[in-house]
């Protein structure tokens, strides 16, 4: 790279610089737009010179939509909350049934092994709308549905096949002869495959878990038709702010913003697992 | 009874049979090697010793338990992989101390036990190392410290020189039996290098066509080969085998009549080790005029391909003063070859013969 002349460098920078500009541009103007009234929004032109207020956030915080209608109760923080709760508890189960899963498919040929990994990867590429009938149906018969725990249940069609999938491809790169060596050590096989395959695939399994949490997180359709207010994420939630007296663009630009941030935090906190698996790389071959 | 014995041991992948009636006996504290071809099924013998893979059919016992289908880690016995298969992610001090915390030891007889091992194999200055800042030698060094460090009685080496570099599969060669010795244990050995075979071995077996074909002391082995393919696999160059209709003894090899006594008739292959041809430059009594192709010096020895008058190539050895003596290239040379010398094998069995009362391997155990 040192020896590239100056004036490559310079377009690189460019290049560089109009590509981050359109993909960083629309959240970077919602972030602005969460510290704005609808009126500043709202005006032509648009300016980027405003008075910054909080009013947004507080009205989020405090779950009072305060218009020029009237007051109007919304359910932002419990929203959130829920997305919470349903995405991790829907990721940890799946990490809890995939891994160990992955592992099986990955190390062992037995009968209908492919076939049922297919089966479970196909989870994927059937359209949710297609299963949502019946499955609401199946969920009203059964009480499951406006339950946490029904829509966990329904969320392992998104997380689990994910984790399955990718972990295994990890599992297989590891070679057998190192978990070879940690049985004849004296080591039993479940103790082989928490000291040895899972430390060696975290990478897989840190991305996996994060692909899998955002899949989750922004899941709309599902939550949609099986969860009622009391149990919906904010992507569902985010409906309450198209209101009788107008959309409200800036308690939409908050919400966004407080929405994105634990995916964001998550992102960051695996991003060191990501890069140690690109260095513990280099040791396989 | 033997303190490792393998009974009947056959093991097939699907279609394919790796073994099939393998019978072994390994003495306590003698050192085996396992010889074969690659592809032999030495690794999956190995294998089924530690309990990696199990048995299709036949037992393994080793001391005086049969362990034919116990778990790997309650055999207690120690193993180095070909590839090393050290864990990445624990550095070297932890690699060789795992078989030791999996046996419960403590934590001052652990570091005791890991020092002791690391200065043996002069690895001691890199135990804080993890295994991708090791050298290719030091990784191989830290695996059999591994497989060393809890003094197990059973020591499995899967071709541990495969991977490293020409000086250090030397170093090491000179090297093991000295560890090995420390080691005072029963040490299955696993190479497809025959000179490694014969340096290393107090037995060879020569693992072929999916059991032992020849069990012996290295020089036997080289001296007398069994079959064909072992006469072909233990020595370098490579025995020239050829096939000849013996009557009475008596057979033609490229125009000169040769007798071998008692040798019987029939069809024979024959098997000449390229250091009991010599070659001269000028013809004597019972020699074959030949042509000499080309000279490869490797050394110490020199290899000679020579080309009879009907086109059959032959390989010879000699010293490298002796080769000196002829000219390059293509030039007419003469070949004496001792039919004293020369293996028999029966082609349709592919099994030694032995004439009888005649010593027909007489001098090779020079060889």
């Amino acid at each position: 790279m040192g020896s590239d002349s100056g004036w490559k460098r310079v377009l690189r920078g460019v290049l560089l610089t109009i590509v981050a500009l359109f993909f960083l541009f629309p959240i970077f103007w919602v972030f602005l737009m969460s510290f704005q009234t609808n009126e500043t929004i709202l005006r032509i032109p648009p300016s980027i010179v405003f008075e910054p207020t909080l009013q947004n956030y507080v009205a989020l915080i405090s779950g009072k939509l305060v218009s020029n209608a009237g007051v109007l109760e919304i359910a932002f923080m419990k929203n959130l909350g829920n997305s919470l709760i349903l995405s991790v508890v829907s990721v940890a189960l799946s990490l809890l049934l995939g891994v160990p899963a992955a592992y099986a498919f990955a190390r062992f040929k037995f009968r209908l092994g492919e076939d049922i990994a297919f089966t479970l990867l196909s989870f994927r590429f059937a359209p949710p709308l297609l299963v949502l009938l019946p499955l609401a149906l199946y969920f009203q018969s059964m009480g499951l549905i406006d339950t946490y725990f029904g829509l966990i249940w329904v969320y392992q069609l998104i997380t689990l096949p994910l984790i399955l999938w990718i972990v295994r491809g990890y599992f297989e790169d590891i070679s057998e002869d190192i978990e070879y060596a940690y049985r004849v050590d004296g080591n039993s096989w479940l103790r082989t495959f928490l000291k040895i395959s899972v430390p060696l695939a975290r990478p897989g399994i840190a991305a996996a878990m994060l692909l899998a949490f955002i899949f989750a997180w922004n899941n709309f359709v599902f939550a949609l038709i099986l969860a009622s207010a009391d149990k919906q994420p904010v992507t569902v939630g985010a409906l309450a702010f198209v209101t009788a007296s107008g959309i409200q663009y800036g308690q939409i630009a908050a919400s966004i913003v407080l929405s994105v941030t634990p995916t964001l935090l998550l992102a960051l906190y695996a991003q060191r697992y990501l890069v140690e698996g690109l260095s513990l790389g280099a040791v396989k071959g | 009874m033997s303190y490792l014995e393998l009974h009947g041991v056959a093991k097939r992948f699907g279609k394919e049979t790796v073994l099939e009636g393998l019978d072994l006996a390994v003495e306590q504290g003698e050192r085996l090697v396992v010889f074969g071809p690659s592809g032999s099924g030495k690794t999956v013998m190995l294998r089924l010793i530690a309990g990696l893979n199990d048995v299709d059919e036949g037992t393994i016992r080793i001391g005086d338990r049969e362990v034919t289908f116990e778990a790997p880690e309650r055999r207690g016995l120690g193993m180095a992989f070909q590839n090393f298969a050290l864990y990445p992610h624990m550095s070297a001090f932890d690699n060789i101390a795992s078989p030791l915390r999996a046996r419960g030891e403590s934590m001052t007889e652990i570091r005791r036990r890991v020092t002791e091992v690391a200065d043996l194999l002069k690895i001691g200055h890199v135990l804080e190392h993890q295994p991708k800042a090791l050298s290719n030698g030091q990784k191989q060094r830290t695996s059999l410290a591994r497989a060393l460090a809890p003094k197990p009685p059973l020591l499995l080496l899967d071709d541990p020189l495969r991977n490293v570099d020409a000086k250090l599969r030397y170093e090491m060669r000179l090297e093991l039996p000295r560890v090995l010795r420390q080691a005072a244990a029963t040490v299955l050995y696993v190479t497809q290098d025959y000179k490694e075979a014969m340096a290393l071995g107090d037995r060879v077996a020569v693992l072929d066509r999916h059991r032992v074909s020849q069990i012996d002391v290295p020089d036997t082995i080289y001296a007398r080969p069994a079959t064909p393919a072992i006469a072909r696999l233990f020595g370098d160059p490579t025995i020239n085998i050829l096939e000849r209709r013996l009557e009475g003894g008596r057979f033609d090899l490229f125009g000169q009549d040769l007798d071998i006594p008692g040798a019987g008739s029939g069809e024979r292959l024959l098997g000449i080790r390229p250091e009991h041809i010599e070659v001269s430059m000028e013809p004597s009594a019972g020699s074959i005029p030949v042509v000499l192709d080309a000279v490869t010096p490797l050394n110490v020895r020199a290899v000679l391909l020579l080309k009879t008058r009907d086109g059959h190539e032959l390989l010879a050895s000699c010293s490298e003063e002796e080769a000196a003596r002829f000219p390059r290239g293509h030039k007419d040379v003469h070949a004496t070859i001792d039919p004293a010398r020369i293996h028999l094998f029966d082609p349709g069995s592919g099994r030694r013969l032995d004439a009888s009362g005649q010593r027909l391997d007489g001098g090779a155990e020079h060889g």
